[in-house]
């Protein structure tokens, strides 16, 4: 009766282990297949001319993706000057100064913000920017992807410089260093790796964003001309092309995916690397 | 040389306090972390400002009415409304069980040299862009739904009304399971963290009883971390209903409620996406940002309800641990 129940005890043991595995192993099969397709369907559209040429009407052969490469890097950028300067002093005021009530809400806020759609965001810049400069542009789709990347790196800057032992801010204001000073050049400078950790994951999360730049980037056929105008961009092809009903920009949109795929993934691991090294010291 | 005097010398000593490198310091990092506030209240108040109109016009009557008539000018919200909770509730039903096994896999049961490239390995799936998704899910998932999964599913379960219909592979099913996909790595990487943060005291005391691995795991980690769980669960909720590209681009977006789930079904994101260009008319671009406010208040309670439980939990912890 015992070992007839210790045995059923086991068993319910390995089963449940074993479900759990294949829980793993289920979740992994469609990162492997949107792997594995993208780029074996990718690889087939890519050649020289699908990275330096303008796209084409779809029943003419060839064309490129060139202009939505350089409009997906000049987001990045912009979005990179809206983000990066708030993100990383908000992260310094709450690491350094918030430890108090508001630095709790500043703190709450900036998780609940990152859990914010994109698409809210998009909504929001093209209300307020793009409805009253009467212009889909560079700049707004700058802006959305900048206000999403905020809350990433406030945190992980506040994370990375809370790391910092206090001996090291100690040991410069002894010298007779400013708190400010110690702050920029002593503290940043020793959680540098963690806060470049942080922009780079913000910039993965924010290359592939589709949906707020609909509203603002909005997408264009020719090169970029300035930052009013607006810009093409990785992510807006891939969607445009995708449900297109034409064979040949949809292969461009597989060839689309898989360089944004490779961008995104490369961020992604190269962030592992940066953080491992910053454990091993 | 000496810096000219700006103030008497009675106030020098507060002035220049006022004025010292640290004090400029502080207010100037201050003003940046009071921007995220700023940002979410100028979020709300342009929402809200903008669906006036459609508010003023329509009132409560907008999240009831099944009609969506822009030609005629009748907006009603529910059919989107209805995909997008739909949608997201068939995602929570796949993706939970899954994401609960992962957690428990990668924080109780790997082998310890395996955990952390598993545990990378699933976020890898949070960062592939919604777009590739969806254009994965229409050209290879989409035909597969069509071609297996549905017959299937009609020969098996095709006495409910849920499973019968056409046969399209686009749908209300095919947006879920690629919602699905999307959550998983939201709730198995919180949930996991959540367990990791359960003291081993607890696991060691039902070990000590003579409990099995899986009973430990029922009666010390999962009872102990069910908050935080919860909390994992309505992150990735919030998530779900959100989410825009990939859903756009294999549920069909045809504003209808249908108890099938292999018919089309539209989401609200999804008609703010793929209906703002066409909304010249003001009162039509007034529901859409109605919509966007609605969506908007929905998440952000969501987000604001998981962080706290997730918040709250994790602070017990460390008063456990200590």
């Amino acid at each position: 009766m015992i070992a007839k129940r210790i045995t059923r005890r086991k068993i319910v043991d390995k089963l449940v282990s074993s479900l759990a595995l294949l829980s793993v192993v289920i979740a992994i099969i469609p990162l492997a297949g949107v792997i594995i397709f993208v780029t074996s369907k990718g690889l087939s559209a890519i050649n020289l001319e699908f990275f330096i040429s303008l796209p084409k009407p779809p029943d003419e052969i060839g064309g490129g993706i060139g202009n939505a490469i350089q409009g997906t890097l000049i987001l990045i950028g912009l979005a990179s000057m809206v983000g990066i300067p708030i993100g990383v002093l908000s992260g310094i005021y709450l690491a350094e100064y918030g430890d108090n009530r508001f630095g709790s809400l500043v703190r709450f806020m900036a998780d609940v913000l990152s859990g914010v759609p994109s698409i809210i965001m998009g909504l929001f810049v093209y209300v307020t920017v793009v409805l009253t400069t009467r212009s889909f542009s560079a700049l707004s789709g700058g802006i959305a992807l900048g206000i999403m990347m905020i809350p990433v790196i406030t945190r992980t800057t506040e994370e990375s410089i809370r790391l910092v032992p206090n001996s090291i801010r100690e040991a410069s204001m002894a010298l007779g260093v400013r708190r400010w000073k110690t702050i920029l050049f002593v503290v940043l400078s020793t959680a540098k790796s963690g806060i470049i950790t942080g922009i780079m994951l913000s910039i993965a999360r924010i290359a592939g964003e589709t949906a707020p730049l609909l509203f603002t980037a909005f997408g264009s056929d020719v090169w970029a001309t300035g930052l009013n105008q607006p810009i093409s961009a990785l992510p807006l092809v891939i969607y445009k092309y995708a449900i297109s009903p034409y064979a040949n920009w949809q292969a461009q949109a597989w060839g689309a995916a898989f360089i944004l795929l490779i961008m995104v993934l490369v961020l992604n691991i190269g962030v592992r690397f940066v953080a491992r090294g910053r454990y091993r010291k | 040389m000496p810096p000219p005097l700006l103030f008497g010398k009675k106030e020098s000593k507060r002035a220049r306090k006022f004025l010292s490198g640290d004090s400029i310091f502080k207010k100037l990092t201050l003003i940046f972390a009071l921007f995220i506030l700023v940002l979410f209240l100028l979020i709300f108040y342009e929402l809200y400002s903008g669906s006036q109109l459609s508010i003023n016009k329509f009132g409560l009557g907008f999240l009831t009415g099944v009609e969506w008539d822009p030609v005629h000018q009748v907006f009603g919200a529910l059919p989107f409304i209805y995909g997008t909770v739909t949608s997201s509730i068939i995602a929570l039903i796949i993706a939970v069980p899954i994401s609960l096994g992962i957690a428990i896999y990668l924080s109780e049961l790997a082998p310890r040299r395996f955990r952390s490239l598993l545990s990378f390995m699933v976020e890898l799936l949070a960062a592939v862009p919604s777009v590739v998704y969806g254009l994965w899910g229409l050209f290879v998932m989409v035909p597969w739904i069509r071609d297996y999964l549905q017959p299937f599913l009609e020969s098996t379960l095709g006495f409910l009304p849920l499973f019968q219909g056409p046969k399209f592979g686009i749908g209300m099913l095919a947006g879920g399971i690629i919602l699905a996909i999307m959550i998983i790595p939201t709730i198995s990487a919180v949930s996991r963290e959540v367990m990791l943060a359960v003291p081993d005291t607890q696991r060691e005391a039902a070990f000590a009883l003579g409990a099995t691995r899986w009973e430990t795991i029922r009666v010390a980690v999962l009872k102990y971390a069910r908050t935080g769980i919860f909390g994992a669960i309505l992150l990735g909720l919030g998530r779900a209903l959100g989410e825009t590209m990939a859903v756009i681009m294999v549920i069909g977006n045809r504003p209808q409620i249908s108890l099938s789930l292999f018919e089309p079904a539209y989401t609200m994101s999804g008609v703010i996406a793929s209906e703002y260009i066409e909304a010249t008319q003001e009162i039509y671009l007034s529901a859409l940002i109605e919509i966007g406010l609605l969506l908007f208040i929905i998440t952000l309670i969501m987000n604001v309800f998981a962080r706290l439980l997730v918040w709250r939990m994790m602070k017990m912890f460390r008063g456990a641990k200590e």
